[in-house]
């Protein structure tokens, strides 16, 4: 098989590799919020509940929460599984893990604001949500960015665990491939793809980076 | 009419009382200075007054409208609409300024009067370009705090405090973190204020600049005012504590 076959055949697991991506970020940047809110809320339960939360998030292999959201109706409710839940297991184990390190990225930009800009937005008349979003995140997008840098492209590298419940993306075709080949090739072939992947997502973010450096 | 009302004012931390009955009354035009040493209160006093900070009890009404009352000891707030009214009567200039750092000087001038007051933004750029032009800062309105001064810094934050037309401006040691030439710059703008008659309550360590623009001083040590009357009477107290204070200022003079 030639590499231009090879590639065709992996460009499908590409798209889907990518389509992870997407929708991971999507929807774990704002539900990260979310998480964070209840986080640093002064209600005692939502507070612990979202500590709990985060803690056996970050606490537990991403591949086992992957298997767990995958088998989980079937062997706690004897749901049978469909072959389409497969998609939406990756989706939502990325996006319950995902959210748990951003909940804590978002916490932490937060945390380091100064008291003085919210007393400055007190006494200028700003209400709490004006603040938040005017004020406050604006600031903290800037603070956080490196660090949630970081984690999107460890996103990309991740996607790869989806091998684990057989969801055909760009790795697990590659193994296919590869197995079936009795070729190096596809290896190579997946790394070339998962380092431009990170190449081009590290180019976009220092983008942003720099067009937020107008200010100190 | 007095424009800042206070009467009994109480305030701890942790059990600490830090104010301990004080009262405050600021007429119209006035400036009123506050001196004493580190953590005499003065801070917190005017905290206090600004919504910074709750008092625990104490009556406190802005142009004769209650906000705070006090029942069986317990401060009790006005609801959320007169707490709203009360705070549109003030500014406050903050020790280290507390500029927006992702706004232009002028965004950081226009932004509040705009989005919070509603008020016609061409207006309110006008009004602010006034004020900057006022501040010697007419060049700097697309400049980022970051690139100014700490003097600028403190002009635009006077600037921000006064488009929002507030009554009475509350200023808290506006020029301690600044070295002496940029402090004089500041005492320079607020002596202008003083001047247009702009009402001013300033908690301050430069005791001859109080001196020289205040109608009143108190003079606060440990949660009290141990002294309130004009300058002249002031530095030439028989007061104890207040000789002790001014003491190394006479030394100097």
């Amino acid at each position: 098989m030639s590499i231009e076959m090879i590639i065709m055949q992996l460009g499908e697991g590409m798209l889907s590799t990518i389509w992870i991506f997407a929708l991971t970020l999507l929807f774990s940047l704002p539900l990260g919020m979310l998480i964070a809110f209840g986080r640093m809320s002064s209600n005692f339960l939502l507070c612990n509940l979202m500590r709990i939360y985060i803690s056996i998030m970050r606490g537990t292999p991403l591949m086992l929460q992957l298997l767990v959201v995958y088998f989980g109706p079937y062997y706690i409710f004897g749901i049978s599984i469909s072959s389409s839940y497969r998609a939406y297991a990756v989706i939502i184990a990325f996006v319950l893990n995902y959210a748990a390190y951003f909940a804590e990225i978002y916490r932490s930009g937060i945390a380091s604001m100064p008291q003085g800009q919210y007393e400055a937005a007190k006494v200028l008349g700003y209400s709490r949500p004006q603040t938040f979003f005017k004020i406050i995140l604006p600031q903290v997008i800037k603070r956080i960015l490196p660090s949630i840098t970081n984690e999107v492209i460890t996103l990309v590298k991740d996607t790869s665990l989806a091998f684990s419940i057989a969801y055909a993306e760009m790795f697990t075709q590659a193994k296919a491939l590869a197995a079936s080949q009795k070729s190096m090739v596809p290896f190579i072939a997946a790394a070339v793809f998962y380092y431009i992947f990170n190449f081009v997502v590290a180019a976009v973010m220092e983008f942003f980076e720099k067009k937020m450096n107008y200010y100190q | 009419m007095n424009i800042l009302e206070l009467q009994h004012a109480k305030k701890s931390f942790d059990g600490t009382e830090v104010l301990k009955d004080i009262d405050l009354h600021v007429a119209e035009g006035e400036v009123v200075s506050i001196i004493g040493p580190s953590g005499s209160g003065k801070s917190t006093l005017l905290r206090c007054c600004t919504f910074l900070e709750t008092l625990d009890a104490g009556e406190l009404s802005y142009e004769g409208n209650k906000v705070v009352t006090t029942v069986e000891g317990k401060a009790v707030y006005g609801n959320k609409k007169q707490q709203r009214e009360a705070m549109e009567c003030f500014g406050l200039v903050f020790q280290n300024f507390n500029l927006f750092p992702h706004y232009s000087v002028l965004k950081n001038i226009t932004d509040a009067p705009i989005r919070v007051k509603k008020r016609p933004a061409e207006e309110v750029m006008r009004e602010a370009r006034e004020l900057l032009a006022k501040m010697g800062l007419s060049d700097k309105e697309d400049a980022y705090p970051c690139q100014l001064s700490g003097g600028q810094q403190q002009r635009v934050s006077i600037a921000r405090a006064l488009a929002l037309k507030p009554d009475i401006l509350f200023f808290d040691e506006p020029t301690s973190a600044l070295d002496p030439e940029l402090t004089l710059e500041i005492l320079k703008v607020i002596k202008e204020l003083a001047k247009e008659k702009m009402t001013m309550v300033i908690v301050t360590h430069e005791m001859n600049f109080a001196r020289d623009v205040s109608d009143r001083m108190i003079f606060m040590d440990q949660g009290v005012i141990v002294e309130e009357t004009t300058p002249e009477l002031l530095f030439r107290s028989e007061n104890q504590r207040t000789r002790e204070f001014l003491g190394q200022y006479h030394d100097l003079l």
